[in-house]
């Protein structure tokens, strides 16, 4: 039904703005909490972005601290621990993506070709699990196994005689662990996005493959595979986008007085510096080079995936 | 026979993934001598609830319990309330609609840090109050995406119908719309609660009392802080009659799961249909 269209024409810009929310009033009832959500816990702390351009003094207060422009940054890269931290996290997203994003890949291959539904839903059931519990338990759990007088040096002690290898205070051994927590953890969750891709493969290829005389492998090769190849280059392109996150909460918990001082990431050290040493402005600069190179990094990631005739993120 | 590797391997995987459980179970239930003796056992000969019984007479434990599931519901009717209402505003051609939206799928992209967002938190006098753990995750921006492109799914001649019925759009948001998203409101609600109960690290950052602490961020204290007797005792007399300390972490593992487990078929149902419901439809 138009609204008058002769009479609007006589009315002003902000005459039709006021009668549209108005018109509109309840919606924007509802959206008001949303809205002052984002705006608040979202938007207002962009504001405290300003903190990395002064040297902030708690004494002189926000205003007062003296504006030193990129200084704070200048010292990210001069800093020889932001530079270990950011080659702790680069690594570390490294290692995932070679060992922990292949998982739940492979995974996904294997419960497909499982003729027995009841027992490819068992075992789903079992591996999506480890996604709900906490990090708190996941690595809880982990320490009880690996600590030094943990299941596995008891198995170890008590099997080969060895000695007892410190795991969780060895800095070597931090990465490899954490890697492997991820993939106990969300492998099994992982398949369920390439399960879905490969729920939509046309089962009559399979049947043409059988009767030109395909074997399993090649039926996996040349149908299955090419199915989830554009779910896999779109998850990996993504997850090159994050490459800067590093599952803070996984690895605060696994840090400790033995190997806080060589396997910080960026998150943690922000933390540190930030919260626990109050050095505010250092911390915001950190955690703002890492927000403006992970969105590069994300809509970079996008373009490309765009680019590869995918949909992309947004 | 590839048949029966793949069989093999998915096994070992399953119990791969199941075995630190039973592990854990088992020493939770043992008892002080059989601990003492062998430390490699995956069944207690006798089953005791020593370690239980520690737990749940420490009051720091239990209040941690009562606080987590305070958070956990309100937290969760605050998550849907927000997300629902402000989903269902940005799936009308509202004015502001485009621009808004934009602000919101920017924020997924863009944070601005811990510490500016810790600074806000402080600057509106949450700390310490169980509404930091609630307030500022009041909205997930993923599921508000989702919820909304079911909304936008919903088709034009139901609002049609209702708004010549004579319903205003809170009207047929409340008695239409929101009936129709039970599937969506309870999946995404079962969600939001589990991220509630599974967080500490909010309390770290929020929560100085330890009075007002998550069972998630007490089991750290308890687990990998590695106080598991000295959390919980509430007295001399107490620490003196102590369980092993393992057989107490191994206990607070499992009561801070157990709610998990319990909702878990639950989830099962739910994520594959409420999640994909918004997903396909966009």
């Amino acid at each position: 039904m138009p609204s008058g269209t002769r009479a609007s024409s006589a009315r002003s810009g902000t005459q039709r703005i006021r009668v549209r929310i108005w018109k509109d009033r309840y919606l924007l009832l509802l959206g008001l909490p949303g809205l002052v959500y984002f705006l608040v816990y979202k938007y207002a702390p962009m504001f405290g972005l300003y903190l990395a351009f002064i040297d902030f003094n708690p004494f002189q207060g926000i205003l007062k601290s003296e504006w030193v422009g990129l200084d704070q940054f200048k010292r990210i890269f001069e800093d020889t621990e932001v530079i270990r931290v950011l080659w702790n996290t680069l690594y570390l997203s490294f290692l995932q993506i070679v060992f922990a994003f292949p998982a739940p890949i492979l995974f996904a291959l294997m419960l497909n070709e499982v003729r027995n539904q009841l027992y490819k839903r068992l075992v789903q059931s079992i591996v999506y699990l480890p996604h709900f519990l906490s990090w708190v338990v996941v690595v809880g759990i982990w320490i009880m196994f690996f600590r030094g007088e943990g299941l596995v040096n008891v198995f170890l002690r008590e099997t080969f005689g060895w000695e007892a290898i410190p795991f969780m205070t060895d800095p070597s051994f931090f990465k490899p662990m954490v890697v492997t927590q991820v993939i106990w953890k969300e492998a099994g969750w992982g398949t369920i996005i390439f399960l879905a891709a490969l729920a939509g493969v046309n089962p009559n290829l399979y049947e043409a493959a059988v009767i030109d005389g395909a074997s399993r492998m090649r039926q996996i090769w040349h149908i299955t595979l090419p199915a989830i190849r554009s779910t896999i280059v779109i998850m990996l392109i993504l997850r090159l986008g994050t490459v800067l996150d590093s599952g803070f909460e996984q690895v605060f918990l696994m840090l400790n007085p033995f190997n806080e001082d060589t396997q910080n990431v960026l998150d943690t050290y922000v933390f540190y510096k930030g919260i626990q040493q109050s050095d505010y402005s250092f911390a915001t600069a950190v955690g703002m080079f890492k927000g403006v190179v992970g969105l590069v990094l994300v809509m970079a990631a996008n373009q490309v995936a765009k680019r590869f005739g995918e949909q992309g993120v947004y | 026979m590839l048949d029966l590797i793949n069989y093999v391997l998915l096994t070992l995987i399953a119990l791969i993934m199941l075995f630190p459980f039973l592990y854990v179970v088992a020493v939770s239930f043992s008892s002080y001598t059989e601990y003492m003796q062998s430390e490699f056992m995956l069944f207690p000969k006798k089953w005791v609830f020593d370690a239980y019984r520690f737990i749940f007479v420490s009051d720091a434990f239990v209040r941690s319990l009562w606080v987590t599931a305070l958070i956990t519901v309100i937290g969760t009717l605050v998550n849907l309330a927000f997300t629902a209402s402000f989903a269902y505003a940005l799936s009308r051609p509202v004015i502001g609609g485009k621009p808004v939206t934009f602000l919101v799928l920017f924020s997924m992209l863009f944070n601005a840090g811990m510490i500016p967002t810790y600074l806000v938190v402080k600057e509106t006098g949450l700390m310490n109050s169980i509404w930091a753990m609630i307030l500022p995750v009041a909205i997930a921006p993923f599921y508000l995406i989702v919820m909304r492109q079911f909304f936008q799914s919903i088709p034009s001649e139901l609002h049609e119908a209702a708004h010549i019925d004579g319903a205003n759009d809170l009207q047929s948001f409340w008695r239409i719309i929101l009936p129709l998203s039970k599937p969506s409101l309870a999946a995404f609600g079962l969600f939001y609660a589990v991220a509630h109960w599974n967080n500490y690290f909010t309390a770290i950052l929020y929560m100085n009392d330890p009075k007002w602490w998550p069972i998630q961020t007490f089991l750290r204290q308890i687990v990998v802080v590695n106080e598991a007797q000295t959390s919980l005792a509430n007295g001399q007399i107490l620490l003196e009659n102590a369980p092993p300390a393992e057989t107490i972490q191994m206990a607070a593992i499992i009561v801070a799961t157990v709610p998990i487990l319990v909702v878990y078929p639950f989830l099962q149902k739910h994520f594959a249909k409420g999640v994909m419901l918004g997903s396909v439809k966009g």
